[in-house]
């Protein structure tokens, strides 16, 4: 690495951590994010067994332990990937590497939880503007991401934050099953140093670090999308008074 | 899939269970206890005083929980000072140790709930107190803080669920809870998605377990909402 004269080597290792500890992140915000769409959907449906599909999805996400289904997808996954693979007459042995399983487990409890705040936000949007797009000839899917997902990216943008955060530690968690990130590197060093205070309290602040620099984007996005509201809130207020 | 491992396993995973639920108890105690000193500190107005609790929970509510224990449990022992003080018997188990960080850990959070709840207090409930003659302390012990427990109670309670799942960390320092009891079984038998399911819905009960009785408390609690 370029830094690998100036600093020391253990350092350039935690930074090379830290760099996958975002990329997780960013992965599995996405898949989660889909995940949280697809639950809000599903949640809200009219048609009963896919609403019970939902809510089951919320339940099982909130009272099953994070680091429980990291393990359940990445020792799980095997014996069913190899299933579904020897139906396409594939036979030779399949394992997901453990980025590859912790993207989907956190992706998964990322996205029972956004399916709470994705729901929440549909809600919050006027049924008066799903029945105008209706009445202008709209149909179900041009109105979803026409009409609703760019109001409800608005709305839910707060609670999603939040999920991101929350996320960003949870990352510590693949650690566990080998992945190379921020909390694996620092294990690494302090078998070699035995220094084990010393350098966790480094990873502790660099997770702090990336919690403030991540505050400040969200506070950053979430004051640009509330830029239309301002000064109209501001009058409205104004009537309201005088 | 074979299911009999877990009728063959299923006392080791009740015996996990019970470690799980020490865990999230005595730590969910712990940090109640923990958090209304500093829920009150951070309400302070003084800076010499709130800077403390400030301090406290942005690290806590920051970093990850898994760090936090690998922090108490692998780095304390890096000091001399504590391997050879009177709390070493405690501070090498890894069942205190786990205790002990989730214990820190949850403080942080139930503080800020806390604090969330005093704040929610209207007003002239203080107002009143002080027109009653209360001193400060006798404002807090008889009329805030019952209010704000109140006030707090679901928050609360979706917090001990957190733990609860929090508490499946403390099996990456060896200790034999759910989580811990789960993957000493599996690495006798192999048969990872027999016993991880079966330890995914012993959660779930534990934690609709957790939920029930949160509701029982809440309707004593809040008896005047009910109506």
């Amino acid at each position: 690495m370029l830094f690998d004269g100036l600093i020391d080597g253990f350092t350039a290792q935690l930074l090379a951590g830290t760099v996958m500890t975002v990329k997780v992140t960013l992965a599995a915000t996405a898949l989660g994010i889909c995940l949280g769409l697809l639950g809000a959907s599903a949640r809200l449906s009219k048609i009963t067994p896919v609403r019970w599909l939902g809510d089951g999805y919320v339940g099982f996400i909130r009272g099953i332990p994070e680091l429980l289904i990291v393990f359940l997808i990445y020792f799980g996954s095997t014996r069913l990937l190899m299933f579904i693979a020897s139906q396409f007459g594939y036979n030779e042995y399949i394992e997901l590497s453990p980025f590859i399983a912790g993207v989907i487990a956190l992706g998964l409890t990322f996205g029972g939880y956004a399916t709470e705040v994705f729901r929440g936000a549909f809600l919050a949007i006027h049924p008066g503007q799903k029945e105008a797009a209706e009445a202008l000839g709209m149909g179900k899917l041009r109105i979803f991401f026409r009409i609703q997902l760019p109001q409800v990216w608005r709305v839910a943008l707060p609670g999603l934050g939040n999920l991101i955060l929350v996320l960003m530690k949870d990352t510590a968690l693949i650690s566990v099953i080998g992945l190379e990130e921020l909390t694996r590197k620092t294990s690494m060093a302090v078998t070699a140093t035995r220094e084990p205070f010393t350098w966790y309290l480094t990873a502790a602040f660099m997770y702090l670090a990336l919690t403030v620099i991540a505050t400040l984007l969200l506070n950053y996005f979430e004051k640009r999308s509330r830029r239309h509201e301002l000064p109209v809130q501001g009058s409205y207020s104004k009537l309201a008074e005088g | 899939m074979d299911w009999s491992v877990i009728a063959e396993y299923y006392p080791r995973l009740l015996e996990g269970a019970w470690t799980t639920l020490q865990l999230v108890v005595l730590s969910g105690v712990i940090g109640l206890v923990l958090a209304v000193p500093m829920a009150l500190a951070r309400l302070s107005e003084k800076r010499w005083i709130n800077i403390f609790p400030h301090a406290y929970i942005f690290f806590f509510r920051g970093t990850p929980l898994l760090i936090q224990i690998f922090l108490i449990y692998y780095g304390l022992s890096q000091f001399e000072v504590v391997r050879e003080s009177i709390l070493w018997p405690f501070l090498k188990e890894p069942y205190w140790c786990a205790i002990i960080t989730l214990g820190l850990h949850t403080t942080a959070y139930i503080a800020e709930i806390l604090r969330g709840a005093i704040q929610a207090i209207p007003k002239g409930e203080v107002e009143a107190c002080r027109v009653m003659g209360m001193s400060k302390f006798t404002m807090y012990r008889r009329i805030l803080l019952p209010r704000a427990f109140g006030i707090m109670l679901p928050a609360y309670g979706n917090e001990v669920i957190l733990m609860l799942k929090g508490s499946a960390l403390a099996s990456t320092i060896t200790l034999l809870d759910l989580t811990g009891m789960a993957r000493t079984i599996i690495a006798r038998t192999y048969t990872p998605e027999e016993i991880y399911i079966a330890a995914g819905v012993m959660y779930l009960l534990i934690s609709w377990l957790f939920m029930l009785f949160f509701k029982v408390l809440d309707n004593l609690f809040n008896r005047h909402r009910l109506a």
